[in-house]
């Protein structure tokens, strides 16, 4: 167990290590990075000025160690348009989007595993082909788009929800679905297939030749089996739930990381966006070491 | 799968060009047999034929501004989507917006998975340092969100339609590289290619001769479902305000001016939004039926 | 043959059918039988004739809705199987009837503890609390053979050996202390040293308990070490029908005598072993005449011309042609009405 979160911490620090020297390469080789964060008329002057003040006319390996350096430390210098630290602004977004990522999540898992466990026991019935009809189409609705459309009809035309912006419950009805739209699709095509798979297996008929019934079988038995690979599937899509994050929050004027860092993007302000990637880089890691925890406590036949 | 399992070559080599002729019937009867996979056909068909000849069948100039006419629900004027804010035709914006796609889904697609596929090969049949150093960045980037590692890098080279297939070529190979070296893993293990290297055919030739055709099949139905995500990605990347500039015609982009007449304009997102969801449930339902017919053990999974 | 007493469990023209793509297949096509309390009857035959597919006919677990019982009626006491809902099927499931799978390797589910699996049917079929049911359970590992079974009952079936695993099994079936316990090919996937082992067990069981016990196998082995009695089926009918003594003294359905030939015997193991010519015919592609004719050494011309019907041979039930001149000295056809497609 001790080697084990051993190893993943190594295999966590070494990931964001190398997103980070892949980040700050990336913005550096892609040019003059003075003339990224200046308006393309600057005098020259101020030009030479900006960038010394910003230490960019040291060689490329005197600024790397020292980014790597201050980034250990958690100081991934002041934002350029608030002069606040990059890395506390950051942080200052991360409840807003854990809020709406996490009900999202739940949201979808919700949905999709009655969906996906029903339509697997009634397969081939109407209610399995709605289900993988909903399911195809679901998976081609670009997550943005349906948040405008949902948009156009509860705020715009039915005057019942918020189009933006955060605060209350109600604020958070119309993004949270939106995100979650981005898993529903996959998570109950993904329990349906597992499903099918499970109820195949001989312990299934066990349990039936001992008079356990349908419901029983359906949500202890299978459940908890296909629980296993609809975890791993969660931790897999966790990239695709806060890429879409970044998406929703826009659409919707969330005030979380996605957003600042758009915005941070929009308005070239690198040291904010390093700053996020590091975040994300980091909790994606440790999000996926949970889910490697989980994976354990539901299937007995492993043991870090 | 089932021949590779008995060591054989799963890859009938020498076939005739009436061999050839017969598979394309045989294949074309078995799309008539699935509704939904024709469907997925004659769409890809119309975003083809629409993405080639856009310029031609529109009735409109895309970038032509007439104030006048801005903003005309559908079906007035001779405008059947209607026009935007700037009085633009939005049937003809949505056709150019069709080119595109297409330039993005089938450019992307080609460029990540030669780039992929040749380093999986490399990976996974050579393993060594090679291997562990490139997977490592696979790791890397597969553990950072696809959309997110498009806009950074697209943010960064800067927007445009040369630069946000660039970006997404970056973000995209390593799903190609993962999976090709997975079977090449499982590949080099058959009977069949041992065979080959213990009576000393050159690496090379064992590469090109044994290994790349029989990945033809995971590479094909891969593609065929990154084509759509690929086009989601720069339709989102375009909307967030990089990716493909105005007043180029992008679906994207055009549903991003238009959220701002979200309000009084209900058409302005609707189409370019269908016209998304249209080409990726194409795309998908084609190639689901590709999948089963090309491996049948995934079916119905 | 207990001709006197009621049966446990009665099957009579039993037709179970599956749909296919091919059209209807034929698994199980008129079979009749009976089972006494304290009998152990075998049903033998190769693997497609129909055996699995009565046992699970009789435990309603008939994959739906693929295959279904067409005719024919199942029953337990005075009820009729057949007839009962899916809820109250349930309440028979591991309770009167229990049984016992072929895999002891993917039977139990390896996410539960053994105890969390062995109280499912207590759970089901009595209401005991927690603590009985617990005590219950480890007696019953007691008496299945299971060593340490205080320490068993909360471990998970991976840490458990496929020989234990049996065993499990057993136990979970015998919870409830059913009147009948299916079992089918119980012994088949595991070592010889453990097959006996287990047999043992089931010849204990059996002598402490009152139960009738269906024993499915292709093993004649097995059936000598266990079985009172001996139904043998060939393309999903029964062609012949005796008691053990008898099955392997005069066998007279040439199908069984086949089959005696084809076992191993320990003092000839250099020789070759004997096999049946050809294999079992598709249900659906299934001759005219009888349907062993195809393979039978002794078949003549009227084996392929039309399908006979079991004859009683006084102690034993046979379907050949070769009885007929017996029979129309000797009595009557055991089934009146058996002129079967």
């Amino acid at each position: 167990m001790l080697d084990f979160v051993l190893k993943r911490t190594l295999q966590m620090v070494l990931v964001t290590f190398l997103a980070l020297t892949a980040i700050f390469f990336l913005v550096r080789l892609a040019g003059d990075p003075t003339a990224l964060f200046l308006p393309p008329d600057a005098p020259k002057s101020q030009l030479e000025e900006f960038r010394h003040a910003l230490g960019f006319d040291r060689p490329v390996y005197v600024q790397y160690t020292d980014f790597v350096w201050n980034a250990i430390k958690g100081d991934f210098g002041e934002s350029l348009s608030t002069r606040q630290d990059a890395l506390s602004m950051v942080l200052a977004r991360v409840p807003a989007t854990f809020q709406l990522a996490f009900s999202a999540l739940g949201l979808s898992l919700l949905i999709a595993i009655p969906i996906g466990i029903l339509s697997a026991y009634k397969r081939n019935s109407i209610f399995d082909r709605i289900g993988v009809a909903f399911t195809v189409v679901g998976q081609a609705v670009p997550g943005f788009w349906l948040g405008l459309i949902l948009i156009y009809i509860f705020a715009a035309s039915l005057h019942l929800l918020p189009s933006g912006g955060g605060g209350s419950i109600m604020h958070m009805i119309l993004p949270t679905v939106t995100l979650a739209s981005y898993s529903v699709a996959r998570f109950a095509r993904f329990t349906r297939s597992t499903t099918l798979d499970i109820l195949s297996k001989d312990y299934i008929r066990t349990a039936k030749a001992s008079g356990v019934s349908v419901t029983r079988i359906l949500f202890r038995y299978t459940l908890k089996n296909s629980l296993i690979p609809v975890i791993t599937l969660v931790a897999l899509d966790l990239g695709a739930l806060l890429g879409g994050a970044v998406i929703i929050e826009t659409v919707f004027s969330w005030p979380g990381i996605g957003r600042l860092m758009l915005e941070s993007l929009l308005r070239r302000d690198f040291s904010v966006v390093m700053a996020g990637v590091f975040f994300v880089a980091v909790i994606y890691s440790v999000l996926n070491f949970i889910a490697d925890l989980l994976y354990a406590l539901v299937n007995p036949q492993i043991r870090y | 799968m089932a021949q590779a399992e008995t060591g054989m070559h799963p890859v009938i080599r020498g076939e005739t060009a009436a061999k050839k002729k017969s598979r394309i019937v045989q294949f074309a009867r078995l799309l008539m047999k699935s509704p939904t996979g024709m469907i997925g056909f004659l769409i890809i068909l119309g975003f083809v034929f629409f993405g080639v000849a856009g310029a031609w069948v529109s009735p409109y100039d895309p970038t032509h501004t007439e104030f006048s006419k801005k903003l005309l629900p559908p079906m007035t004027d001779g405008h059947i989507l209607g026009t935007d804010q700037l009085g633009r035709d939005m049937l003809s914006r949505i056709i150019h917006g069709t080119q595109i796609s297409l330039i993005i889904g089938v450019t992307t697609v080609f460029f990540a998975g030669t780039i992929g596929t040749v380093i999986g090969i490399i990976t996974g049949y050579f393993r060594g340092w090679i291997d562990t150093v490139l997977m490592r960045v696979v790791d890397v980037q597969l553990s950072f969100p696809f959309i997110l590692l498009v806009l950074i890098i697209n943010a960064v080279i800067g927007a445009g339609l040369r630069n946000i297939i660039i970006s997404l070529v970056i973000a995209g190979w390593v799903v190609y590289a993962r999976i090709v070296r997975s079977e090449v893993l499982a590949l080099r293990e058959k009977e069949f290619i041992l065979s080959c290297e213990a009576t000393g055919v050159p690496r090379w030739e064992i590469i090109l001769k044994h290994i790349l055709p029989n990945l033809l099949t995971p590479i094909i139905i891969l593609s065929s479902l990154q084509v759509a995500t690929f086009i989601i990605a720069e339709a989102s990347i375009s909307f967030l305000g990089f990716g493909v500039q105005p007043p180029q015609p992008a679906w994207g982009n055009m549903l991003s001016e238009g959220k701002n007449y979200i309000f009084s304009s209900w058409w302005l997102i609707t189409f370019p939004g269908l016209a998304i969801v249209f080409v990726s449930l194409g795309v998908n339902f084609f190639g689901d039926w590709l999948r089963d017919v090309l491996d049948p053990q995934l079916k119905g999974k | 043959m207990s001709t006197n007493r009621t049966p446990i469990l009665e099957i009579r023209n039993l037709k179970t059918y599956f749909d296919t793509a091919h059209g209807e297949v034929k698994a199980v096509n008129g079979i009749d039988l009976k089972i006494y309390e304290g009998e152990t009857v075998g049903i033998v035959g190769e693997s497609g004739c129909g055996k699995s597919v009565t046992s699970l006919s009789i435990m309603g677990l008939l994959p739906k809705p693929l295959a279904s019982i067409k005719e024919g009626h199942i029953y337990l006491g005075d009820k009729d199987l057949t007839k009962l809902k899916d809820k109250q099927m349930r309440k028979i499931r591991g309770n009167d009837i229990a049984m016992i799978f072929q895999e002891p390797m993917t039977s139990l589910n390896p996410v539960f503890t053994i105890g969390q699996q062995l109280s499912e049917p207590l759970k089901q079929h009595t209401k005991l609390g927690k603590k009985e049911i617990r005590e219950r359970i480890i007696e019953m590992l007691n008496l299945v053979g299971i060593p340490r079974a205080e320490a068993i009952i909360d471990e998970y079936p991976h840490q458990l050996s496929g020989g234990m695993r049996q065993r499990v099994m057993i136990s979970l079936a015998m919870l409830c202390k059913p009147k009948l316990l299916i079992a089918d090919e119980p012994t088949t996937a595991l070592d010889v040293t453990i097959q006996a082992q287990i047999l043992e067990l089931m010849k204990k069981l059996k002598a402490e308990t009152q139960m009738g016990m269906l024993l499915i196998t292709h093993d004649l082995g097995v059936v000598a070490e266990v079985c009172d009695r001996v139904v043998v089926m060939y393309a999903g009918q029964v062609v012949e029908d005796t008691d053990i003594n008898r099955l392997f003294d005069s066998p007279q359905h040439p199908y069984t005598r086949g089959l005696l030939k084809s076992m191993p015997k320990h003092n000839a193991r250099k020789s070759l072993l004997n096999t049946i010519s050809g294999s079992v015919p598709t249900p659906n592609e299934l001759p005219v005449g009888c349907t062993f004719a195809p393979r039978c050494p002794d078949a003549f011309d009227k084996c392929w011309a039309k399908r006979p019907s079991l004859f009683d041979l006084g102690n034993q039930l046979s379907r050949c042609w070769l009885h007929e001149k017996e029979d129309a000295e000797g009595g009557s056809h055991a089934n009146e009405a058996v002129t079967r497609d």
